[in-house]
């Protein structure tokens, strides 16, 4: 059992929580993320490290209630308990002192890549950071990039708020006019994908956190597999990292899609306006 | 019934265990075995013909004394009898259950040869199960030396090496990455062949006894096994993680919706118990679906009759072998063909076909022969060109093997290892390169048994124990 030390709600159906976790908190790294279990019935599953305080022994999630599980989540409270907390899992992301790196988050994913934002910070690499968002009352985590990016660049769907767009316009026109080192994306698959084609021509190495369905997060079920290079790899062992421009993000899509209509009928238990569908912020599809 | 003559005693057929109906068992998840009753295990245990050179005993992996307690069942000393396989197993229930006797303690008796073994199996499991039932008294602890041991994995050689360690006096943690104990006692054996219940009896007596339990501790990611030694401050460290990191079979189509390794398909019933109305785990639908399986080892059988459970409707295992090469336990195979699994020799699969949503529709079954004898004495199974078979499939479950998960291994560079990447470890200690830790079970020698694993636990808890007292000597 977790103790919930602080929740809120940051935007529609988006909430963060201070989970205390004092051993988890002390070895994150970037990139990794936690196997959550909410109730003695409930599903595994994985959410991302968003931040972590090793002084005060606690690790951020910032969580987008999608499906029962995440919805379930998302009805604790400050003082509650989280039943199964397990990590950090994950190869942390690779940081290193690149020159220019841009980090592009969509929806949750913005919140995915703030920790490696601040790595990248700390190693003294130029972070600019492209994050998008339906809209304004939507977009996620911009104060904080902003404190430790170079420059921040919001896009938003409607045009409510910074640039009128997809994340992918704002990063064409970024790779096409600057010398950019690396490119760090997480968000929808298909953002990512969008994010990997649009970095393709310009040869700027690109990483996407990859979000297969997992169950143990451990490297003992190969549900998570994902084709990279024509190889299966395991996202949550060698992932969930991977070069964006060898990944089948096609495949990646279908397999997420695999209880589609299972998950469906979950969500609704839960009552008509339990949780919204999954809205791919921000992607340019 | 002493007085039985030799010749009596070989004329009696032998006690059949009484089972439940296939049609009736194939429907739900309770175990299929009754048990014996306690007359039925006298009856049994009369067969005895008491060898002055008891060949059964070779054949068991940890020597359980099984002339003595088969000699106290047949004269109703049931909880005597509990005592004697106490000494060498400790975790007879489950033994009983799963242990492929065939191969082992059964397969040396005598009568092996009249294909009238004793059923030590059957008998062991009914003694575990009476004293349980009993109530078994947890023992007076040893008085405590102060030591510290972390044991690394929940599995039969992490609780068989906890047992004895607590029974030494020294203080233990068992640590384990998943949310449940019991390695693949929890979330791969299925409730139907050894109710979970009796998993979780035998880690309650441990907790009695002053094991403490971690879950949820991803060893390596959380604390490496160096930060147990010394920022945890423990003294010496077992590593039982087990062979968990499922093989795949590297064909087109491996990725379609509908391949499972066995151990997903596994974890999401048994650990995360897709089967009932309550979990919150998804599992493709299987009712009145194809199913196949690939792989024909006690995975490959318990995937299978899972698959049944589920509804699957055909299930069908193809093995690449011949039947005569089956590894899975006689038992499993004979209750899986009872419950109507198809069992398809001599084939092995080429390419999984699926739909424009990427879902799986087909497999393409290569025909087999068998060729050469292999290194291991096994026919070499060899394609015969040209020669497939289609079959419509909506599930398919991969039950091949597993090998090492290298999430602990990549974290503890310092420990040497195989090119199977399984831990090298002493045989009779357990100890490994790295000073104060040792190792035992699957990690060691790759996917293997129950009662081999908790072996491997109990010797390397003799060496550890031996080990902390040598250190303190040394140090005061
Ligand atoms: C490495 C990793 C890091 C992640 N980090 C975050 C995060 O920081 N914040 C966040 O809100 N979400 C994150 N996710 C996604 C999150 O795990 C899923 O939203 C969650 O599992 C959905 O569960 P559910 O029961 O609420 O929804 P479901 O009803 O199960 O599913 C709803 C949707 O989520 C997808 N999904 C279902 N199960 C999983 C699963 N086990 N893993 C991934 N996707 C799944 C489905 O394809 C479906 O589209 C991450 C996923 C991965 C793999
Ligand atoms: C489906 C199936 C059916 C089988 N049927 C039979 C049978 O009928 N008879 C038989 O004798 N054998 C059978 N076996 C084989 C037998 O179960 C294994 O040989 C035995 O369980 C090995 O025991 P172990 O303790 O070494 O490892 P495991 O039982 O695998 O336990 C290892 C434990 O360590 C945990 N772990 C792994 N990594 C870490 C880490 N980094 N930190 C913390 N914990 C970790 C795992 O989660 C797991 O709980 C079967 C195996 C399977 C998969
Ligand atoms: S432990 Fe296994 S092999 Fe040994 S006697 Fe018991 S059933 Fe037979
Ligand atoms: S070998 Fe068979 S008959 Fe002989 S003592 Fe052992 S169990 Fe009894
Ligand atoms: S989630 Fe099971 S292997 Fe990655």
């Amino acid at each position: 059992m977790s103790t919930i030390l602080e929740a809120r709600v940051l935007v529609p159906d988006v909430k963060l929580f201070r989970v205390h976790a004092p051993k988890i908190a002390r070895k994150h790294r970037a990139g990794q993320f936690v196997i959550v279990r909410v109730s003695p019935d409930g599903e595994r599953i994985p959410l991302t490290i968003a931040a972590a305080d090793p002084e005060a022994g606690s690790i951020t999630l910032v969580v987008q209630a999608v499906g029962k599980t995440t919805t379930l989540l998302n009805a604790l409270e400050t003082g509650d308990e989280i039943l199964d907390l397990a990590g950090p899992l994950g190869t942390p992301s690779e940081v290193a002192r690149f020159g220019m790196v841009v980090v592009v988050g969509g929806g949750v994913g913005t919140a995915v890549t703030y920790p490696s934002a601040v790595a990248l910070s700390q190693a003294g690499n130029t972070v600019i950071a492209v994050i998008g968002a339906r809209s304004r009352t939507h977009l996620l985590f911009e104060t904080e990039l902003a404190a430790v990016c170079d420059e921040v660049h919001p896009c938003t769907d409607d045009g409510s708020f910074g640039r009128h767009g997809f994340v992918t316009d704002a990063l064409a026109d970024l790779v096409a006019t600057r010398k950019v080192d690396r490119v760090l994306a997480a968000g929808p698959i298909a953002m990512m994908a969008a994010v990997a084609e649009t970095t393709r021509p310009y040869d700027v190495p690109t990483v996407a956190s990859l979000n297969p369905i997992m169950v143990d997060g451990t490297g003992m079920c190969g549900g998570c597999r994902v084709s990279v290079g024509g190889v299966n790899r395991f996202a949550c062992l060698d992932g969930p990292d991977f070069d964006a421009h060898l990944v089948d993000f096609h495949l990646l899509e279908q397999r997420n899609r695999a209880y589609a209509g299972w998950e469906a009928a979950r969500r609704d238990e839960l009552g008509p306006c339990a949780a919204v569908p999954v809205v791919v912020d921000g992607a340019a599809s | 019934m002493s007085d039985l003559s030799r010749r009596e005693r070989m004329k009696r057929a032998p006690v059949a265990m009484p089972e439940r109906a296939p049609d009736v068992r194939r429907t739900d998840f309770e175990e299929v075995n009754d048990g014996y009753t306690p007359e039925m295990a006298v009856a049994e245990a009369e067969r005895c013909l008491f060898c002055a050179r008891p060949t059964c005993v070779t054949g068991c992996p940890v020597g359980v004394d099984i002339l003595e307690f088969v000699r106290l069942v047949g004269a109703g000393e049931f909880l005597e009898a509990a005592d004697v396989i106490a000494a060498d197993n400790s975790m007879p229930a489950v033994c009983g259950r799963v242990c492929p006797q065939e191969t082992q303690c059964e397969g040396a008796c005598v009568l092996a040869k009249k294909g009238k073994p004793i059923h030590i199996g059957h008998l062991e499991r009914f003694v575990a199960d009476h004293a349980r039932n009993l109530g078994s008294t947890v023992p007076t602890p040893a008085a405590r030396t102060g030591k510290r041991v972390a044991v690394v994995g929940s599995g039969p050689a992490g609780i068989a090496c906890a047992g004895d360690l607590v029974g030494a006096g020294h203080e233990v943690t068992v640590f384990e990455a998943l949310h449940e104990l019991g390695g693949v006692l929890a979330y791969g054996i299925p409730e139907f062949r050894l109710p979970k219940a009796i998993v979780a009896a035998e880690i309650d007596r441990l907790r009695k006894r002053g094991v403490e339990f971690e879950t949820n501790a991803v060893i390596g990611m959380v604390d490496t096994v160096d930060d147990l030694l010394t920022v945890e401050g423990f003294d010496a460290v077992f590593l039982g993680v087990g062979a968990g990191l499922p093989r795949f079979l590297d064909i087109p189509g491996e990725n379609l919706i509908g391949v499972y390794s066995a151990s997903e398909f596994l974890t999401r019933v048994n650990l995360m118990r897709a089967y009932s109305g309550e979990s919150d785990t998804p599992l493709i639908d299987v009712q009145g679906k194809s199913v196949v399986v690939f792989g024909a080892g006690n995975t490959a059988m318990d995937a299978a009759r899972t698959a049944v459970r589920l509804g699957g409707a055909p299930v069908r295992i193809a093995y690449r072998r011949s039947p005569d090469e089956i590894p899975a336990r006689n038992e499993e195979v004979a209750h899986a063909e009872a419950e109507g699994v198809v069992l398809t020799t001599l084939v092995a699969p080429t390419e999984l076909t699926g739909d424009e949503d990427g879902r799986l529709t087909g497999v393409r079954l290569q025909r087999m022969r068998l060729g050469e004898s292999d290194t291991d004495g096994r026919r070499r199974p060899e394609p015969k060109p040209g020669e497939f078979i289609d079959v419509e499939v909506d599930v398919a479950i991969i039950a091949i093997g597993n090998m090492p998960n290298p999430l602990l291994l990549r974290a503890t560079p310092d420990l040497d290892r195989t090119e199977r990447e399984t831990v090298v470890a002493d045989v009779d200690t357990g100890l490994t390169s790295k000073p104060g830790v040792f190792a035992g079970g699957d990690i060691v020698t790759g996917g293997a048994t129950v009662i081999m694993a908790m072996g491997a636990g109990r010797r390397a808890a003799r060496a550890i124990d031996e080990f902390l007292r040598t250190e303190t000597a040394r140090r005061s």
